[in-house]
């Protein structure tokens, strides 16, 4: 279980550029649950992954995983039991080195990068068909630098590379944005098989309300720092786009856009 | 022949610095002005404890154990103390030439006549008559050899990798629960305990310690680096750390043909610089042309260029600030 406790971030406090977002913010995910989050540009759903994952302090407030307080955790540390995927393909992967170079990089999480050989030959057949798996035709560039695939297929490897070794928390923060509705599509569908096989506990940031309401099991809406609409599975399955949409709008007009 | 020989020598001896100028221009993309202060300190540390009559070997094997320390000296003002890249080596360079002065207990130390790896009763042995004239560049061929398959064996192992990964990628190595700052740490480590073993080497085939023979020290290394690897970046068979070595010794060339043309030996520092403008402004030029050619199409056959890969990440990332 993941829990957010009264939350408070202000950035560039004492300048002209201070802008107060997370203000008493709680959230409570459980064990298995896939949450999609969703908001206008601003609204706190990527400071709120940061928090999650450390990658920015807070100043108050506290981060709980399993009854216990990491907020003082550094961000490496959680991340040994995290998995996060990025908006931006170049984040999840090592572009100089090839695609069985990242997966046993990826392999090796949560253990000592010592002075053994780099490269986990024994588990060469299963990268093989998890790449077939894939259906990118990947398993035939095994020794290809990801820096020459395309977005899709390195968003697919990142992927792969986040959910290899057991983790509890999957974070997504966008990672469909960046490439195009057919590859989106397919990555959408792997994202969805892999926390069903894994059943691990995800929080997906969209800006694609479609994704957001045929997937996952928990929805929220988040705006100025707050989550504005919090349905679960249930009450989620009887909303469509448009109601979502329609209070997009609504939330929009407040702000005088 | 002399003239050849003499290339090779000293070719070969900054090789192994140009490798650990690798690491961190290349791997780590951190421009370390450190080695400027480490290749003197490894010369210092070899003239001292020669001097003193002690096992020239073992003298090689303290300067790469004070690299490694001054390296990591570096690399934790940079991570911890969160000093920007060239301002940490700044500071470890300026530092070290008194430590280095300090060492040798003055500004020059000869060595002549003492044993070094070059000249004891056991090489001298072992090359005789017509040998003898190679024994030198013999010696340090094997030496180099030994510090670029060392350096490749530990690029292929896991530790190896994540130190290719924080260079490529810093937030991959964070995502694998590793602290990406203790593998910056390492890697200059291993970086300027290459440049300080080599420092080493040259006092004892130079056979002296001079304070001044660090300054321009990182503009050899990085020029071997670049020529290197844009010479040879098509040629998939060779090695980086091999086109390195050859980088090195073609730099070396260049040099002694500038002197053998004439110029006189105390403008070499000047040498030195011009000649890295000149191969800084060619390899840049090739970049410019391959930038346009990466935007269409991209040859994914080149895997030792790291450099290139990263300026097409760049160009197709389209950087995402990380506050939504």
């Amino acid at each position: 279980m993941l829990e957010l406790k009264h939350i408070y971030k202000t950035y560039n406090p004492g300048t002209v550029n201070e802008h107060v977002l997370f203000q008493d913010f709680n959230l409570k995910i459980d064990d298995g649950e896939f949450v999609t989050v969703v908001g206008s540009n601003g609204s706190g759903k990527t400071s709120m992954l940061n928090v999650i994952c450390g990658s920015v302090d807070i100043d108050a407030g506290q981060v709980v995983i399993n009854d216990k307080d990491i907020s003082d955790e550094k961000d490496f540390i959680r991340h040994r039991r995290i998995g996060r995927v990025f908006q931006d393909p170049a984040k999840g992967t090592c572009p100089s080195m090839n695609i069985v170079e990242n997966l046993s990089i990826a392999d090796n999480k949560g253990k000592k990068y010592g002075l053994s050989r780099g490269l986990n030959k024994a588990r060469m057949n299963y990268y093989r068909d998890i790449l077939a798996d894939l259906g990118l035709g990947l398993e035939n560039q095994m020794d290809s630098p990801v820096g020459s695939l395309s977005g899709g297929q390195r968003q697919a490897v990142a992927l792969l590379m986040a959910t290899l070794q057991p983790i509890e928390f999957l974070i997504l923060d966008e990672h469909t944005a960046a490439l195009d509705p057919k590859t989106a599509e397919i990555i959408m569908q792997l994202t969805d098989r892999i926390v069903k096989e894994k059943k691990v506990t995800t929080i997906m940031v969209t800006h694609n309300l479609r994704y957001a309401v045929d997937y996952g099991s928990r929805l929220i809406m988040m705006h100025q720092g707050e989550a504005i609409l919090d349905k679960d599975e249930e009450e989620k399955s009887a909303m469509s786009i448009d109601d979502i949409l329609a209070l997009f709008n609504e939330i929009s007009i407040e702000c005088g856009n | 022949m002399n003239l050849l020989l003499s290339v090779l020598e000293q070719g070969m001896i900054y090789a192994i610095m140009g490798l650990g100028v690798y690491i961190t221009y290349k791997i780590l993309d951190f421009p370390d002005l450190t080695v400027d202060g480490s290749f003197p300190l490894g010369a210092a540390i070899g003239a001292a404890m020669i001097s003193r009559g002690m096992n020239p070997l073992l003298a090689v094997f303290a300067a790469l154990a004070a690299g490694a320390v001054v390296g990591m000296c570096t690399g934790i003002i940079h991570v911890k103390f969160k000093v920007r890249d060239l301002l940490a080596g700044i500071i470890m360079m300026t530092a070290l030439y008194t430590v280095h002065i300090r060492i040798a207990g003055r500004a020059n130390l000869p060595i002549y006549g003492k044993d070094t790896i070059f000249h004891n009763s056991l090489v001298d042995g072992i090359f005789q008559g017509p040998l003898a004239q190679f024994k030198t560049v013999i010696i340090i061929l094997i030496v180099t050899l030994i510090s670029k398959y060392v350096l490749d064996w530990y690029m292929s192992t896991k530790s190896g990798f994540m130190l290719r990964a924080v260079g490529d990628n810093e937030t991959i190595v964070t995502s694998m629960g590793v602290d990406m700052g203790h593998v910056k740490i390492l890697g200059l480590a291993i970086s300027n305990a290459l440049v300080t073993m080599s420092g080493c080497i040259y006092a004892q085939q130079q056979r002296f310690y001079d304070a001044a023979m660090g300054p321009g020290t990182v503009v050899i290394g990085l020029a071997s680096v670049i020529i290197g690897t844009s010479l040879f970046k098509n040629v998939s068979f060779l090695r980086v750390t091999s086109s390195v070595v050859i980088g090195s010794i073609i730099y070396k060339a260049c040099v002694a043909l500038a002197i053998k043309a004439g110029l006189p030996s105390t403008d070499l520092k000047m040498i030195t610089a011009v000649l890295f403008l000149i191969i800084l402004i060619i390899s840049m030029d090739r970049k410019k042309k391959r930038k346009q050619v990466s935007d269409s199409y991209y040859d994914g056959g080149d895997r030792d260029d790291p450099a290139g890969m990263k300026d097409r990440a760049y160009t197709e990332g389209g950087g995402t600030d990380a506050r939504a």
